[in-house]
């Protein structure tokens, strides 16, 4: 692998290797350019995926780190933010797309363009896209050929117009998905094959799915999930140009005295700092600690945080909104193995002034809790916790239960937003992330639709009893959107439509914090679609000379 | 306690599959900050035991039905929580952790650790299951 200096400036130097980051490697050293990667996480392997819920998701292998990354907590500005866990992200070469469910559902039409069509929303930066679907089209087709996703073109009445049709077949139907189609066919609903970037056959050398049901909250021991660390890292690497520097953790991006960028430093895994020059800065730490960067990045010259002279770095947070429930059924399911969704719907993804409220999502059937998470918190909240009919309920629930998430839209509000914390630390030594979020009142009326049509569609499957978690505000997210927007306004956005900041010629922000408003919280195929559309621009860009 | 939260019947409850020793083993490790919780957790319970019998000191004295009145009483608090979780891991977690020995907690609910599975997974999406 090739190994460069420190102190030789790189054409490229991309901050963060998930999503985003690996799309923006891999396009970026196969047009040419010498690109630097830099992650905070490990390089980790397949050989060290485990089926291991205790090591795997109870002691956060793959994630942040709370312990060493604290973060504290408010929902409003008004209160002092307390601390709890409230972000979680992919931390390790492959970012948050090795642990991912593998959901990979294109943007509709309307999330580009919803506020045109609905009207203004009082107290909230529900805003247009300055790009339409159109012009994305081409970047979601490149996204689901290039890293592999499994499909049906045209299942789903709902579905944005395609160029191409998936590369792969859909993956088997289960039982939950069986049972959801039926259902909802009798509702005059319309189910469909989850699209997911998991392999239902080999693709260009990868291994298919084996079906071991662990995918949310696990890496893929075989490289059947499409991760950036199966796809585009490996494929980076191999023109010879991107090296990829794991255990690298960056605390500022500096800039010269013309206001432009000129390379970041990072402490090692040992502690030491390091910088590393570079001709122009691709930052792809999510939405979360994007903007936390941006605003430890502060200068003489950008004393508010770098790219901030807008205010707007950190605010219009968005996590992901959804409601759940669950349904025990006659006979086993058996819907711990295989991949956690293999139906969804879309029948609610557009919003209706009907209602009475604006917001809409999808639906899908799933079993994502293994055992130690059923154990927990999979049984209906008023049976019994613990004790003798406990569990009995453990023993027949189990194979025989499934459960319905909404995804659904979440209103940018502007004090909704990552900040440092005046006083907590991280491992570091550098202010911890504050987050401030309080849901919308109509997220919540959303998500309660939602979780009402989830109920009747468990009726009509038949489930022997059916029951509902409670809607209730976010508190943690794992989606992380909005808090560098993207707009052609320079006072009211961060970046441009092709993601370079407003306010610095040679700094892009390429991941979940250029989105303008939420779609219906599956992000990441639209993530990674912005990324092939930026990384095509931005090398035509440095061709001219215009970086 | 443990052995209260998922006690045996005709399969092994948490004390048979290890649950102890993982707890233990847990508190030494992962866990280690949680120690101090388990302390004055464990003062607790003994003060419930003491105002539920007044002759007893120690939870393990009591007949089952007593040490259940003892658990509910401080179900709602937050060691009760955290041995709850703890059991639920101990239980369930992969056995190279001290618990779930012979995989009981596995066999119990009907898991299988074979990670390579063909459809059909379940009976709906069988022959049998269709309509």
């Amino acid at each position: 692998m090739v190994r460069y200096r420190p102190s030789d400036p790189v054409d490229f130097l991309v901050i963060g290797a998930g999503a985003a980051g690996g799309v923006m490697a891999k396009e970026l050293s196969t047009a040419g350019y010498r690109v630097v990667v830099l992650e905070q996480g490990p390089r980790l392997r397949e050989r060290d995926f485990k089926h291991d819920e205790f090591g795997v998701v109870f002691q956060r292998a793959l994630t942040n780190d709370p312990k060493r990354q604290p973060n504290t907590f408010r929902k409003l500005e008004s209160e002092t933010a307390k601390p709890a866990e409230a972000v979680l992200y992919g931390r390790m070469v492959g970012g948050g797309t090795a642990h991912f469910t593998a959901n990979y559902w294109r943007f509709h039409e309307i999330d580009f363009m919803e506020r045109s069509k609905w009207g203004p929303l009082a107290g909230t930066g529900f805003d247009d896209w300055p790009i339409r679907y159109a012009e994305m089209e081409p970047y979601y087709t490149k996204a689901e050929e290039d890293l592999g996703v499994s499909g049906m073109a045209g299942a789903s009445p709902f579905d944005p117009p395609r160029s191409k049709p998936y590369p792969l077949p859909p993956l088997p139907v289960k039982s939950s998905g069986v049972l959801f189609e039926r259902a909802a066919r009798k509702l005059g609903l319309h189910p469909f094959p989850a699209p997911m970037a998991i392999l239902s056959k080999p693709y260009r050398g990868r291994n298919a799915c084996l079906h071991c049901g662990f995918c949310e909250g696990y890496g893929c021991e075989v490289g059947a999930k499409s991760s950036s660390m199966a796809t585009v890292i490996p494929m980076a690497e191999k023109t010879g140009r991107c090296e990829i520097r794991p255990d690298s953790y960056v605390r500022k991006i500096e800039v010269d005295n013309a206001g432009r960028v000129t390379g970041a430093k990072y402490f090692e895994a040992r502690g030491r700092e390091v910088f590393q020059r570079a001709r122009a800065v691709v930052v792809c730490c999510n939405g979360s600690e994007t903007p936390r960067l941006l605003l430890l990045s502060k200068s003489n010259r950008f004393p508010n945080g770098l790219a901030n002279s807008s205010g707007l770095v950190g605010k219009y947070l968005m996590f992901d909104s959804g409601s759940f429930c669950g349904g025990v059924f006659e006979h086993p399911l058996n819907d711990f193995k295989s991949v956690q969704v293999s139906r969804l719907l879309h029948d609610f993804y557009g919003a209706d002034s009907q209602r009475g409220f604006y917001g809409g999502g999808g639906i899908d059937a799933r079993f994502d809790l293994n055992p130690i998470a059923f154990g927990l918190s999979g049984l209906p909240l008023d049976a019994p916790q613990w004790g003798a009919e406990y569990k009995r309920m453990l023993r027949e629930y189990f194979t025989r239960s499934m459960y319905l998430l909404s995804h659904s839209t979440t209103l940018p509000i502007e004090v909704n937003s990552i900040s440092l914390d005046p006083d907590l630390k991280d491992a570091w030594g550098l202010p911890a992330m504050r987050v401030t979020f309080k849901n919308h009142p109509d997220d919540l009326k959303t998500m309660q639709f939602l979780l009402d049509r989830q109920m009747e569609i468990l009726d009509a499957a038949g489930a022997r009893r059916k029951w509902a978690y409670p809607v209730e505000e976010i508190t943690q997210g794992v989606h992380l959107l909005g808090t560098c927007r993207m707009g052609d306004d320079p006072k009211r956005s961060v970046v441009d439509q092709f993601h370079r900041t407003h306010d610095v010629p040679n700094l892009f922000l390429v991941d979940g914090s250029s989105f303008v408003t939420s779609g219906r919280n599956q992000p990441t195929c639209t993530i990674q679609a912005l990324a092939y559309r930026a990384a095509d621009h931005l090398a035509r860009a440095a061709k001219r000379g215009e970086v | 306690m443990a052995a209260q939260i998922i006690p045996a019947d005709e399969t092994p409850g948490a004390r048979e599959v290890g649950v102890i020793r993982f707890i233990d083993t847990l508190l030494a490790s992962f866990e280690r900050d949680r120690q101090a919780a388990y302390v004055a957790g464990l003062k607790q319970v003994e003060d419930a035991v003491k105002r539920l019998v007044p002759s007893a000191s120690r939870f393990s004295e009591l007949d089952e039905a007593r040490q259940i009145e003892v658990l509910r009483s401080i179900e709602t608090t937050d060691f009760f929580r955290l041995l709850r979780l703890h059991t639920i891991m101990g239980f369930f977690s992969n056995p190279q952790y001290g618990g779930n020995r012979d995989k009981a907690g596995w066999k119990l609910i009907g898991f299988e650790d074979a990670f390579v599975f063909q459809p059909p997974f379940g009976y709906y999406d069988g022959p049998e299951g269709q309509p």
